[in-house]
């Protein structure tokens, strides 16, 4: 379980215009560069300045490389980060206001009148 | 010793600044009454005739991040930059920069420290529209200096909700014994019921338009025994996923002092989340 780790590749892309072209473009691809070059970068650190420890757990890396929000919220990444990324790729491609957010919400009704996943990170 | 002249409890909408800078010839009539509404509130503020403006919000996983979270953080810089990217790109807010007030910020610190309030500082803090917002719902000319005051309302463990209460009150005691005649108003933005990345969001209206009545009457009244007896961090979960943004209006009611029934209430019935609007004009003793 790495939910600080799923919520750090969110945070990272979400604030980088680049890279969140990049992901909706090649989601897979740029999961698999993140994991290798950005998952130990400490954020506020020079660039040598690593961790040793972190990647993700299988389900993990899938869900996000297949742009699989529902499955992210199920494995307790932060809602308010992959709501904020996954608006910044997809909700130009719903002409109508707030069409991707009520979309996305509808994807997650299964998980209404039950708890939600834990979204803790310590 | 400093007047504490007004104590202003506020949601924070970022769409806001879209809706009300649309052509009034192109906009809903509903953006209307908004739009009245913020400028009734915004003249609550303008009769205190504040010098500075102590800003309570939460930065949004902007700047604060989960290598390095504090719980309670206080900003320490002479200017700050304001509104990030993904802001702009989500809410079409502008780039701002607003004064600080290195002063004000030095004397919260150093009596919030004294008052067992073991607060972070920033030297260097870019602000989000948890305080943004505010500005340009009631303050739009942002030419007051501010000192902002970040809580942890986002990632758990956050504290209990009875500390925002206190924190509220020691803030204006601190305010209150800052020596200056400089006057000072304190405001707060938070939520009510709000979902965020879940499946009530952005429905016809809040996920929880029980809670929100509830929380109003809460606010309206000061009445923290009452907000307390029914609210915990686990309850808070339940209005909707968001609204653990609510203990920055416990917050603010601590300030208000609790009991104390607001002098200014309006809220309004939005879709995806219901506005409430309060302030206090603090009297001695209150």
């Amino acid at each position: 379980m790495s939910r600080y780790l799923l919520d750090k590749f969110l945070y990272t892309v979400d604030r980088d215009p680049d890279l969140l072209e990049r992901y909706r473009q090649d989601p897979r691809g740029t999961v698999a560069w993140w994991e290798a070059e950005m998952a130990n970068r400490l954020l506020a650190c020079h660039e040598q300045e690593r961790s040793s420890w972190l990647a993700f757990e299988d389900a993990e890396r899938e869900a996000l490389a297949t742009h699989d929000y529902p499955a992210l919220f199920a494995l307790g990444a932060h809602p308010f980060l992959t709501l904020t990324l996954f608006i910044g790729l997809f909700e130009r491609d719903h002409p109508e206001p707030l069409g991707f957010q009520r979309a996305y919400a509808a994807r997650l009704a299964d998980w209404l009148g039950k708890p939600y996943p834990d979204i803790s990170t310590c | 010793m400093a007047p504490l002249v007004a104590v202003v409890a506020s949601t924070h909408h970022p769409f806001y600044y879209r809706a009300s800078t649309q052509p009034p010839d192109q906009r809903p009539a509903s953006v209307d009454t908004w739009v009245r509404k913020i400028e009734a509130f915004r003249e609550t503020l303008r009769v205190a005739e504040p010098d500075v403006l102590v800003l309570v919000g939460s930065d949004h996983f902007h700047q604060l991040w989960l290598d390095n979270m504090p719980q309670f953080l206080v900003g320490a810089a002479p200017v700050y930059d304001a509104n990030w990217y993904n802001e702009e790109r989500e809410f079409g807010l502008p780039r701002m920069r607003l004064q600080g007030h290195p002063a004000l910020s030095r004397h919260l610190l150093r009596r919030g420290l004294d008052l067992g309030f073991d607060l972070a500082f920033s030297n260097e803090l870019r602000l989000d529209h948890s305080v943004t917002c505010p500005i340009i719902t009631l303050r739009p000319e942002a030419d007051l200096p501010v000192v902002p005051l970040y809580t942890n309302i986002f990632a758990p463990p956050m504290p209990q909700p009875r500390r925002f209460v206190e924190l509220g009150q020691a803030l204006r005691r601190m305010v209150e014994e800052w020596e200056s005649d400089e006057r000072v108003a304190i405001i707060g933005t938070g939520h009510l019921s709000l979902e965020l990345g879940g499946p009530r969001q952005f429905g016809p209206h809040g996920p929880d338009p029980a809670f929100d009545a509830k929380a109003v009457r809460w606010i309206a009244e000061a009445d923290v025994e009452g907000a307390l007896s029914e609210v915990t961090l686990e309850s808070l979960a339940e209005p909707g996923n968001a609204t653990h943004g609510f203990m920055d209006f416990l917050l603010m009611m601590g300030a208000a002092g609790p009991g104390t029934p607001a002098d200014y209430v309006d809220s309004l019935d939005l879709f995806h989340t219901m506005e409430a609007y309060f302030t206090w004009y603090p009297k001695e003793g209150t």
